[in-house]
């Protein structure tokens, strides 16, 4: 079975725009971030819009930086974290783009910038497309696990849904990092049904798609300056990299993981690190776009990982899925 | 690969709580929240002279400052330290009672606040009163018998 | 003044072992908080349908009426009082009349905390 698919035309992300919360200004990038907000509330009365309003700053910044109008965007393709995809909906309706909601929980990043970039390359006429992905930590807590001034403990390997946000606009500029490859990725049993260890039944799904990949095109791990994951925090991260480091010697040393990128674990206690679709698109604007925009890296593959589960299907027992999309992203420096 | 093998992984990456250290902190906590109620209880009782009033009057003044130190924000700070030291008093109901009741109000008061708040006190009091009920029934029997 | 000090102390000790017992299990079997909430009522109900409870009381007095086992206790109490005093129709009666005091006052704390305070964003 193929897999790996090639982009055919020039899709480049010509602008990016990150925003974070106050947990996130404090981490190792809160400098870099475009935006954030210490209070969680984007100004808004409940955290459902808040994770909206996260998105729409995020579009609005991205627009901003590349001197375009949101009318220019010919299709939106967006999701968060919450049921429904409500705080998208809620908060980019206003711009009157055509738009796509998708969920792939903390999948959701790559999902969309492969869904778009698809989209793109077989309609050679469109000029500009968004990507936005949000998740917030107050909607998440209050949606999949306990009020927020409930007094409870969480365990060593549960991670922390990051307050962020991210937005991509997709153009036909040559001189901007590229995405040449996407490869969709496939639903694999996770092996746990513990809510708390989301990392550890996401690294399967992604262990799969780096395998598939090398295999399949027959690269080396050292072609790429990283394989980057979304949110397996620190165990999920140190099961993959001891899965592949049997199955495809050497391409450990590459691993680098979102999760763990956004807090400083040493001074914030966010336990086995960040989770939410929100990390990957926050810690792809602020740190991994920028090294290739300047050629400091040449490429990058990129795989944001996503828990597939309910607290329904978590109180019925049943197993968490992972998933984890790939795209291939190309500095246009080195190319 | 075989769930087995994925579940072996998981089990040898998964870091574990922390046992001794998490156990002294709770018996701290559940010692001295007690400790404060049996204070409680001797001052009621030398003012009311009623042993059982007294028992009362103390369980709901803990109810009464675990909700309002869950109002302001404090009750979760403490208890991500302490654990079941703050969960298995009292003050651990009081708290999921008030802190579910917060929560929900932006979702309105009748289906938002009424519904959601028994989601931790309701088991409680379900199955609180289901052993009560049986207890009920046996006690009634064995009575009913001249066993009692 | 020793008699003072050595109830505190018990009811600290008393306090201690249940909360103790319960950080163990939800450490070490992942039992929920919520379960263990409500074993503890039930098992307070068990310890004084089976006599335990009073005689712990007299011990550790605040250890373990404070916990939720004096929760569960008081409507063991209730139902048992009930029955003997009312019949069979204390079966339903004496449980949560014994258990009201506290379960009305948490509801309304809870009600007015609801009109009165909003949920923060939780810090790490």
């Amino acid at each position: 079975m193929k897999r790996v698919i090639k982009v055919k035309n020039n899709i480049s992300i010509i602008s990016h725009a990150s925003v974070g919360g106050g947990e996130e200004r404090r981490g190792p990038l809160g400098d870099k971030l475009d935006f954030c907000d210490p209070s969680d509330t984007f100004g808004q009365s409940t955290f459902e819009v808040a994770e909206g309003e996260c998105g729409r700053i995020a579009l609005n910044t991205a627009l901003t930086k590349a001197n375009l109008s949101h009318e220019d965007l010919e299709l939106l393709v967006a999701g968060d974290l919450q049921n429904q995809c409500v705080g998208t909906s809620l908060s980019l309706g206003s711009f009157g783009i055509p738009f796509l909601g998708i969920y792939g929980a903390c999948s959701t990043c790559t999902e969309a910038l492969l869904i778009l970039s698809a989209f793109m390359d077989s309609a050679t006429d469109m000029q500009y497309g968004g990507a936005v992905t949000t998740s917030h930590n107050s909607a998440a807590e209050r949606q999949f696990r306990t009020p927020l001034e409930y007094g409870g403990q969480r365990s060593p390997s549960a991670q922390w849904t990051a307050t962020a946000g991210g937005a991509f606009l997709l153009g036909r500029d040559k001189t901007k990092p590229l995405i040449t490859e996407y490869m969709p990725g496939k639903i694999v049993d996770g092996g746990t049904l513990d809510g708390s260890n989301m990392g550890a039944a996401m690294s399967f799904a992604a262990a799969d798609t780096i395998i598939s990949y090398f295999n399949e095109t027959g690269r080396k791990p050292s072609d790429f300056d990283y394989i980057v994951t979304g949110d397996l925090g620190r165990v999920g991260s140190d099961i993959l990299e001891d899965i592949l480091s049997r199955e495809l010697p050497g391409a450990e040393c590459f691993h680098r993981d979102c999760g763990l990128m956004l807090y400083d674990t040493s001074r914030q206690d966010a336990h086995s690190g960040a989770s939410g679709c929100g990390t990957s698109a926050a810690v792809l604007s602020a740190y991994f776009l920028p090294l290739l925009e300047s050629g400091k890296i040449r490429r990058i593959l990129l795989l944001s990982t996503g828990a597939l589960m309910s607290p329904s299907s978590i109180l019925q027992g049943q197993n968490i899925a992972g998933i984890a999309p790939l795209i291939r992203i190309d500095s246009p420096i080195s190319s | 690969m075989k769930n087995s093998e994925k579940q072996l992984l998981i089990k040898k990456h998964s870091p574990h709580s922390n046992i001794v250290k998490n156990f002294l902190i709770s018996f701290v906590f559940g010692g001295l929240i007690c400790g404060v109620g049996e204070c409680l209880f001797l001052l009621y009782k030398s003012l009311t002279g009623d042993t059982e009033l007294s028992s009362l009057l103390v369980t709901l003044t803990l109810i009464f400052i675990a909700s309002i130190l869950t109002g302001i924000g404090v009750f979760d700070r403490i208890a991500k330290h302490a654990g079941a030291g703050t969960l298995v008093p009292v003050t651990g109901f009081a708290n999921a009672v008030v802190s579910e009741a917060m929560d929900s109000q932006s979702e309105g008061y009748v289906l938002g606040v009424g519904a959601k708040i028994f989601t931790v006190a309701g088991p409680v009091i379900l199955f609180g009163t289901a052993c009560g009920v049986v207890y009920g029934i046996i006690y009634f029997l064995l009575s009913f018998f001249g066993a009692v | 003044m020793e008699n003072i000090l050595l109830s505190i102390l018990l009811a600290f000790i008393g306090g201690g072992i249940l909360a103790s017992a319960a950080q163990i299990l939800i450490d070490l079997t992942k039992l929920t908080p919520a379960r263990i909430l409500v074993s503890y009522v039930c098992l307070g109900v068990l310890l004084y349908a089976v006599g335990l409870y009073d005689p712990l009381l007299k011990i550790f007095g605040s250890g373990v009426s404070v916990p939720l086992i004096g929760f569960g206790a008081s409507i063991g109490r209730g139902v048992m009082e009930s029955v003997r005093d009312e019949g069979a129709i204390g079966i339903l009666k004496g449980g949560i009349s014994a258990a009201s005091a506290g379960i009305t006052l948490s509801l309304v704390l809870g009600l007015c905390a609801s009109v009165v305070f909003k949920s923060k964003p939780k810090k790490m």
